[in-house]
């Protein structure tokens, strides 16, 4: 795939573009300052973004962040599929701009039709935390390019609602198509949840944890990678930081193509 | 339901006619419910004379629910007072007792807050909304003072873990702290979940937060400033959790009108997350005068506070308040304990600022009253005035009990019932199989089915949550400046000994702070105990207060505030008397911390501290003999400082690369956790003198276990002797297998399976 930098003022001293990615601010959005700070680390500038606000100034990328957002009381994501900034940022992604929906975020990208499924509750019907191995099933998305195809990483996992369900047929698709971008693999937390039908955490079909459109640039997972890109906290990991340097690698190299 | 006849047992007159002032004044023969609303035959007849006349329906509810033990502390409020007279001295201290929360100096500017409260009986009577509010309280105390919440905590006490009704309680409170904090994006970092029949029918749910401000940011709770605006902001106004008032409901209203509206108020953390960014950005703009949460007491306790902690005065339209149901009465909408509302004090011209933050954040706000000269609380309703008092005879000068103490005649049988005298394993197959029932215990079993139900992550400043001695979080990325908290209790000690089971609490939660690296600065309390009126309760009570209030002296972390929950019984039966101590600490760079885990082979295990035969209220004595008896494990405050200040040194200075604390299940259960977490084995071997029982599971104080590296044995042991602490090298990382020389060998997965099964197979 293609993506156009918009907006790549030059950073003087070094020379490179000014990756500028934003980050929505939805009423209950949790993870949004986690998220500008994962952003931080990987050399990129985060930009806050605020629901009521139709612009999304110069930006990049966008990324919808985790959280409960509108407390997510009648389905996750499906208010703010509504709030203004959405109609510019579901534009935008038709443009080709990326975007990477997390937990949340993903819920609000299938509310709004970005990307194809729904999210059920976790079929344990309890909240869940934990450190969740994967497994990378596509490095091609422009939010994946730092990583390999079949590689495994753990990616701090977090959520009620994150049981991923589509029909057999869009299931079939997305795998024909390469759509499926990360898989739950293994259950290597001791959390004494039994073990659920798919061996996923959640219940998930076909154990999906998160997928891309056809074009690869709006990406949505369940899982926090703004979580695992600092070794001082969380789980310790930094196998998250990949998400947010190949976005920034998309515009780098598409500047200097 | 039949409705009394007109008059009789309604707080005012006839429900058609509102009992103004006036109409107080000129009526003083009504009878009123005030037995009812839980007042005392003496406290009404001080209400009255207090005022010079009946009060009104309205101020009677107010002086109801304020004077209540729970707001007004009217029990303990005599003993609370050590905490401020045996106070050490500490520079950290910037806002004491008595504020909604007290505030602590951590450096470079910044300042913290924290606080523990109880909300044991709703979340009995109703789990998950009874839990979910306490986590909602306690966040809008922290609030309040104009700091961000940054981390929630759960000290749980639950009943028998096999009792069929701990699993209606259990999964219900989890399920409530997670579904409330998780949706605020507050990490849960630490917490406890201890089982004793004990507390069937009175679970213990208390809920701790910790809040982190710039040392300008502090606001406190006051109204000040004539012709400062009133401003109520938050959620509407509901019936929910008019506790004593259901009675008022129920006799002053029609028979259409339903009368009895539940007691437990019903939670809406998405209305609270918006409260937090709301509160802080008219913080960040100066715009606030004086901030006050509505907790118990609701609007009463909020004006009542604000105006009493200020000048005084203050007018109040009670008609403008924003209300769910339009036929609440005006002594409901005073009483009312609905959820998520703040009341802040406002300069008149920052008024039109404040209003369009809240709208932002789709918050409703509404301007309720004004701050007055004098010292008059007025409240008016439909125009008239239905409250006319003195603040401070509502907020501070509630009615104040010298109860009657006694020691209890069952407690010298109590500690004449020797643990030390029972049967020890009698060869190394029993001592095995005694760990594996040990670990594989309700109280010593792996909580991560709970503790995986909380975010831990949010907020991505998480430096150690639990299972770790402490949860740590980072303030300050540049410089890695940190904070940590523990809390503990065991009930089991304090039921022995009051005094000592106080000060282990305190002792303990005091060590895994400094275990995991940081140093303690100050304390606070979640005071759990039966009914004061039974003089056994209140020995207990007078007891542990003292033990506290003395053992903090030594130490030099002064209590900041806490919280007091008594008529924990049913019955005739208290529970354990259970203090929860909080321990908050400090540490310059979080990357130093202390992990609990054994990661590396080779690493050299050494015990720190002195073992003694101590087995009284020990885990091995309930799990193994189902005994409670005897004496708790002797407090030695120096040695605690000591210990302290050597964890605090060699995890400065890099000498350790893992500490765990001992405590509940002595060593061999630190041995299995830090084995487990970081999935290496231990070889240990028993020194000489102490026979492999009391090695492993004795439970004596002041003591950790550490893993040091090789080349850093002599400097830490050098450090040791230099410091007079004792340390003897027990053992080893190595190979994946718990073992204690000559005794038995416990393979990690047979270890594990015992240790993680036990939780999810009682409540999954």
């Amino acid at each position: 795939m293609t993506v156009r930098p918009s907006a790549t003022a030059t950073d003087g001293s070094a020379g490179r573009p000014n990756v500028r990615i934003g980050v929505v601010t939805f009423p209950g959005s949790l993870d949004d300052r986690d998220t500008q700070r994962a952003i931080r680390l990987a050399g990129a500038e985060p930009v806050p973004l605020w629901h009521k606000d139709r612009s999304l100034g110069q930006v990049d990328a966008v990324v919808l962040p985790g959280g409960f957002s509108y407390g997510d009381y009648l389905r996750a994501g499906s208010i703010s599929r509504f709030s203004p900034v959405m109609g510019t940022v579901v534009e935008r992604a038709r443009e080709g701009m990326p975007v990477l929906g997390i937990c949340n975020g993903f819920q609000v990208l299938t509310e709004a039709h970005l990307l194809p499924g729904a999210m059920l509750g976790n079929e344990h019907l309890h909240f869940i935390c934990r450190d969740q191995k994967l497994r990378v099933e596509n490095a091609g998305t422009a939010w994946t390019t730092d990583y390999e195809a079949g590689q495994e990483i753990h990616i701090p996992l977090k959520n009620m609602d994150g049981r991923y369900v589509a029909d057999e047929r869009t299931l079939d698709m997305l795998e024909a198509e390469g759509r499926v971008v990360f898989r739950y693999a293994g259950d290597d937390d001791s959390t004494g949840y039994p073990p659920t039908e798919q061996a996923s955490p959640n219940g998930s079909l076909r154990r999906i944890a998160g997928i891309c459109n056809a074009e690869g640039n709006v990406v949505g997972l369940m899982p926090h990678p703004e979580h695992a890109t600092d070794p001082l906290v969380g789980t310790g990991r930094t196998d998250g930081l990949p998400f947010f340097t190949s976005i920034l690698r998309t515009f780098v190299e598409g500047a200097a193509a | 339901m039949s409705r009394t006849p007109s008059g009789a047992g309604s707080p005012g007159a006839a429900p058609s006619k509102l009992d103004t002032v006036e109409h107080a004044a000129a009526t003083p023969d009504i009878e009123q419910p005030w037995a009812e609303l839980g007042l005392k035959k003496d406290e009404y007849e001080r209400v009255r004379e207090v005022l010079g006349r009946r009060p009104t329906g309205a101020e009677l509810a107010m002086y109801s629910v304020m004077w209540s033990e729970h707001c007004s502390y009217k029990s303990s409020k005599k003993h609370l007072r050590q905490f401020g007279e045996k106070a050490p001295h500490s520079d950290a201290l910037l806002v004491g007792i008595g504020e909604n929360a007290g505030v602590v100096d951590i450096g470079q500017g910044y300042a913290v807050t924290f606080k523990v409260e109880s909300h044991n009986h709703p979340s009995y009577v109703e789990p998950y909304q009874g839990a979910a509010t306490g986590v909602g309280g306690i966040v809008r105390d922290i609030i309040a003072m104009g700091a961000r919440p940054v981390a929630v905590v759960d000290p749980l006490r639950f009943g028998a873990a096999d009792h069929p009704d701990t699993k209606r309680v259990l999964p219900g409170v989890v399920a409530g702290i997670g579904g409330y904090g998780n949706c605020l994006g507050l990490p849960n970092i630490g917490g406890e979940t201890v089982f004793d029949a004990c507390y069937q029918g009175n679970p213990l749910v208390n809920a701790g937060a910790i809040g982190v401000m710039r040392h300008d940011d502090i606001h406190l709770a006051k109204a000040s400033g004539a012709g400062n605006k009133v401003i109520l902001y938050g959620a509407r106004t509901g019936g929910d959790g008019i506790g004593g008032a259901s009675i008022l409901a129920s006799e002053t209203f029609d028979d259409a009108k339903p009368s009895k509206r539940p007691a437990v108020q019903v939670g809406d953390p998405f209305q609270e997350k918006l409260l937090i960014e709301c509160t802080l950005e008219a913080f960040a703009e100066k715009l606030v005068v004086g901030m006050q949460d509505l907790g118990a007491a609701g609007l009463s306790c909020a004006t009542s506070e604000l105006a009493s902690n200020g000048s005084g005065g203050m007018r109040v339209t009670l008609d403008d308040v924003p209300l769910r149901d339009s036929t609440l009465s005006p002594e409901e909408i005073l009483m009312s304990e609905s959820q998520e509302r703040m009341c802040a004090v406002v300069e008149p011209e920052k008024v039109a600022r404040f209003l369009e933050i809240c709208d932002k954040w789709d918050v409703i706000a509404t301007v309720i009253g004004e701050v007055t000269d004098g010292d008059r609380l007025e409240i008016y309703w439909h125009g008239e005035k239905i409250v006319d008092v003195d603040a401070r005879t509502v907020a501070h000068e509630g009615p104040v009990y010298d109860r009657p103490y006694r020691r209890p005649q069952w407690q010298d049988a109590l500690q004449a019932d020797d643990a030390n005298a029972l049967p020890r394993a009698a060869d190394s197959a029993e001592l095995r199989a005694q760990v594996l029932k040990l670990v594989a215990s309700p109280n010593q079993a792996s909580k991560a089915w709970i503790t995986s139900q909380y975010d831990h992550f949010v907020q991505g400043n998480t430096v150690l949550a639990q299972p770790e001695d402490s949860g740590m979080l980072r303030v300050d990325e540049e410089t890695g400046l940190g904070i940590a908290l523990a809390t503990d209790g065991n009930g089991r000690y304090t039921k022995l000994d009051p005094y000592t089971g106080a000060q282990l609490a305190l002792a303990e939660a005091y060590r895994n702070v400094a275990t995991t690296g940081a140093r303690p600065l100050a304390v606070s309390d979640c005071l759990n105990f039966g009914s004061p009126e039974d003089p056994a309760v209140m020995w207990q009570f007078t007891e542990a207060i003292r033990g506290l209030a003395d053992a903090c002296q030594v130490l030099g972390t002064p209590v900041t505030g806490g919280n007091v929950s008594l008529y924990n019984q049913t019955g005739e039966a208290a529970i354990h008397p259970t203090p929860v101590i909080a321990v908050l600490g400090v540490i310059d760079d979080v990357a130093r911390r202390t992990p609990s885990a054994f990661a590396e082979e080779g690493h050299q295990l050494y015990l720190l501290g002195e073992t003694a035969e101590e087995f009284g209220g020990s885990a091995w004595s309930q799990v193994v003999h189902d005994h409670l008896g005897g004496l708790p494990p002797k407090v030695d405050l120096e040695r605690e400082r000591l210990l302290a200040d050597v964890l605090i040194a060699a995890s400065r200075d890099g000498m350790i690369a893992a500490a765990h604390d001992l405590s509940d299940g002595g060593l061999i259960q630190a041995v299995t956790e830090s084995c487990l977490r970081g999935g290496r084995g231990a070889r240990l071997v028993v020194p000489a003198g102490l026979s492999a029982s009391t090695f492993l599971f004795s439970e004596s104080a002041g003591r950790a276990v550490v893993a040091v590296p090789r080349s850093e044995e002599a400097r830490f042991t050098g450090m040791c002797g230099a410091r007079g602490l004792p340390a003897a090298r027990i053992g080893v990382v190595d190979g994946d297998a718990v073992e204690v020389q000559g005794e038995f060998s416990l393979p990690l997965s047979e270890l594990r399976d015992a240790y993680e099964a036990t939780i999810p197979g009682l409540l999954a």
